[in-house]
């Protein structure tokens, strides 16, 4: 009874991913190929579709452990999802920012032909991904590894925001696209912190260990 | 100090076990001596031409006990197809009726019967049967004996039957069998071993009877087929042999006993092995 | 495809001047589990024991309401008739201990004169025994005795026997409570892979068990129906006070 419950609840939880990261993708792609069709589908079609998504996700975690009292690696799987759930929203919640600013910046030259944005959205989206590839293959490791890289997802920020402001400062008619390029970096950031958080959860779900707050050095 | 009274109470216990078990053997040695003197002059009787002859009359030597055998035979029979029917259908309402007038009146009845003199039972199947029809007859007797079987086979069965579960009546119900045939084909083959055990038993006691068969069967020299006229049995073949002057009769009565103790006891073993194997557990 | 199989009307029992179910309302549907919840000496039992009538075994009670299972007024039928339309678990197992299994399994026809040809019998044993689940363990033993089997089996057993009439409704009075935890979960585990081919009520004292289980829940209090709803909703989201200081183990 309950192994049904959650073989459906895995899969929940992995569609949702699946669309946030697609939306992702779009609002990238659509400021690269300044497609406005497709940034306007991520804002009015796949923000309301993902907002139900984690309502569900949420109502059956409720339920599972209202009915089924699950225990051990049950119980801990089932309240992951529920934070994942939460993770995953505000990711999507970034990535319509980033199709919000997107937007903006397609009306108007670009300041640069953009690569660090994209670097950086690659970046950010593969550590989401292999974060749920690690929730999907209970993989302790890959979710570790994916920790890690949060910090190539901060320096390429760091770069960004250094040229940007070297353009605000010689030319203050760039402020305003360069406030949303900015915009859109510390969303990719947040992505990144989040895709970290969501390892993090993958990882006392499948061993039980904290290492989030850097508790597992403490205790070792 | 305290090692003195465990002493004196372990060898209290000790006392105590070791007279409970000399008087339980000495309450054996009745039944041991039966056995044994019973044995040891019945035995040497005991021969191919003693259980397959009739009596011979007076005077004559040899013989056997040939009627008395077959005619104890068709008493048991005639008293069980009497009182078995009644018995178990008696038992069956009491086990039902805990409580109410009649079902009062019929234990009574039953507490009565059961301590009633067999010797009145016999004079009272000769009333009802002997003096109507003007003559003993084997009928008259298992009348007797019947009456004699109707409380034991009553008892037990009423018994055993308050023994079955309440589950196992509501798992019938439940089904949709109607009461009656929940009693009938559930209730009581469950409790067969109880009911079979209580008409063993109530078989091993009036196999022994004599005194109502005095005036209803009465008894008979001769091979008698016929119910309706007096029959041999065993225990009356006993009465008869012992009472007589003749030393070789009171050797066929020991014989005859012997054969009477033997499928007394038989009963009743068996009885208790039905009672050990056939028995459902809850 | 839902439909209402037992629909229970302003239902009432009494035992003497006992009131002791006081305007019971509820429908149970095909193919689910309802559950009926409560503390000791609620009424229940005896309301699940009014669907088939079996109070009646009891002298000196009355009721008052109507039950209808499908089209039909239950306390208009003969008991009999309606009780070979309901299978019944009861708490203690209690297959018949001089019946083999197999007649055991078809102690409902045999007891009650159906008869049917020996193929018929034998497809129905096999049928009832894998719809309980016993088959596999008990298929080279049909013709013993069931005694040697254990408490959880011998409670499959009697579920096989109530599946073998092909009942409207099965009824289970605590069917658990006397077995032990494994069993507990097979009999648990069977209950609702049953919801495919059998309506269900079950009537328990384990509010795990009915959260687990059943797909509606009825809580019954002192004679009444508090609540009556989904169980998903009823364990997260109670109406009543009532419902959620039982359920919070704040009594019973």
């Amino acid at each position: 009874m309950l192994e049904e419950k959650m073989v459906a609840l895995r899969r929940e939880l992995i569609e949702y991913a699946t669309h946030v990261e697609g939306m992702i993708d779009k609002s990238i792609t659509g400021l690269m190929r300044k497609d406005s069709f497709v940034l306007t589908e991520v804002i009015e079609k796949d923000e309301p579709k993902a907002n139900e998504a984690e309502i569900t996700i949420e109502e059956l975690c409720t339920t599972m452990i209202a009915q089924y009292e699950p225990k051990a690696k049950d119980l801990r799987t089932i309240l992951m999802v529920m934070k994942m759930n939460n993770d995953l929203e505000r990711v999507g919640d970034h990535a319509v920012n980033i199709a919000e600013c997107s937007l903006f910046l397609i009306e108007r030259p670009f300041l640069k032909p953009l690569l660090d944005i994209p670097r950086m959205a690659e970046e950010a989206v593969g550590m989401l991904k292999d974060a749920i590839e690690a929730f999907i293959k209970e993989d302790a490791l890959l979710a570790a590894m994916v920790c890690e890289r949060d910090n190539i997802v901060d320096n390429l920020g760091q770069q960004i925001l250094r040229e940007l402001i070297t353009f605000m400062s010689a030319d203050t008619t760039t402020i305003e696209r360069s406030m949303r390029l900015l915009n859109i970096a510390r969303n990719l950031e947040r992505i990144g912190d989040l895709s970290t958080n969501i390892s993090e959860d993958v990882i006392f779900m499948v061993e039980g260990r904290v290492i989030k707050h850097h508790r597992d050095q403490e205790e070792g | 100090m305290m090692k003195d009274h465990t002493t004196a109470r372990m060898i209290k216990d000790k006392a105590f076990r070791v007279i409970v078990f000399f008087l339980a053997c000495f309450a054996m040695l009745p039944l041991l001596l039966i056995l044994y003197y019973i044995t040891r002059n019945g035995i040497a009787v005991i021969n191919w031409e003693f259980l397959t002859q009739l009596p011979r009359p007076v005077g004559e030597a040899g013989g056997g006990v040939f009627n008395a055998v077959i005619g104890t035979g068709m008493l048991i029979i005639l008293s069980s197809i009497l009182s078995i029917p009644f018995g178990i259908t008696a038992g069956i309402y009491l086990s039902e009726r805990s409580e109410g007038k009649i079902a009062n009146i019929v234990r009574l009845c039953v507490v009565v019967l059961q301590g009633t003199p067999s010797i009145v039972i016999g004079i009272v199947a000769y009333i009802w049967v002997v003096a109507p029809f003007q003559g003993f007859s084997a009928i008259s007797g298992g009348v007797a004996l019947s009456i004699m079987m109707l409380p034991v086979i009553i008892k037990s069965t009423e018994e055993t039957l308050k023994l079955m579960p309440y589950h196992l009546k509501e798992a019938s119900l439940a089904l949709g069998v109607p009461y009656y045939k929940t009693i009938l084909k559930v209730i009581l083959p469950t409790g067969l071993s109880g009911i079979l055990t209580g008409i063993l038993l109530s078989v091993a006691r009036i196999t022994g009877e004599t005194a109502p068969l005095l005036f209803t069967a009465f008894g008979n020299q001769f091979m008698n087929w016929n119910l309706f006229k007096p029959i041999d049995s065993l225990p009356y073949r006993i009465f008869y042999y012992a009472m007589s002057p003749y030393p070789e009769w009171h050797t066929f009565a020991w014989g005859a006993s012997f054969i009477l103790v033997v499928v007394v006891l038989g009963f009743n073993l068996i009885a208790r092995g039905v009672a050990i194997k056939w028995k459902v557990q809850f | 495809m839902e439909s209402t199989v037992l629909r229970v009307n302003d239902f009432s029992a009494y035992f003497g001047n006992n009131q002791v179910l006081k305007n019971i309302n509820l429908e149970t549907s095909s193919n689910l589990v309802t559950a009926l919840m409560g503390p000791s000496g609620c009424g229940k039992t005896t309301l699940i024991r009014c669907v088939n009538r079996m109070h009646e075994l009891i002298p000196g009670t009355r009721v008052t309401g109507n039950m209808y299972l499908k089209d039909l007024d239950v306390y208009a039928m003969e008991p009999i008739v309606l009780r070979r339309k309901i299978g019944m678990v009861f708490q203690k197992p209690n297959p018949f201990p001089m019946m083999s299994i197999y007649d055991n399994v078809i102690a409902g026809y045999k007891l009650n004169g159906i008869r049917l040809k020996k193929e018929e019998f034998q497809n129905i044993v096999e049928r009832s025994l894998r719809g309980a689940a016993l088959w596999d363990e008990v298929k080279d033993s049909l013709h013993r005795k069931g005694t040697f089997l254990s408490g959880g089996q011998q409670q499959r057993l009697c579920i096989a026997r109530a599946l073998s009439m092909n009942p409207e409704i099965l009824l289970l009075d605590e069917p658990t409570s006397a077995l032990d935890p494994k069993s507990t979960s097979a009999i648990e585990e069977l209950i609702v892979e049953l919801k495919k081919t059998v309506t269900m009520l079950l009537v328990t004292h384990n509010i795990a068990q009915a959260a687990r289980v059943s797909d509606f829940t009825a809580f019954i209090y002192l004679g009444e129906l508090v609540e009556f709803g989904p169980t998903e909703k009823m364990f997260t989201v109670p109406k009543d006070k009532r419902t959620e200081e039982y359920l919070t183990g704040k009594f019973g």
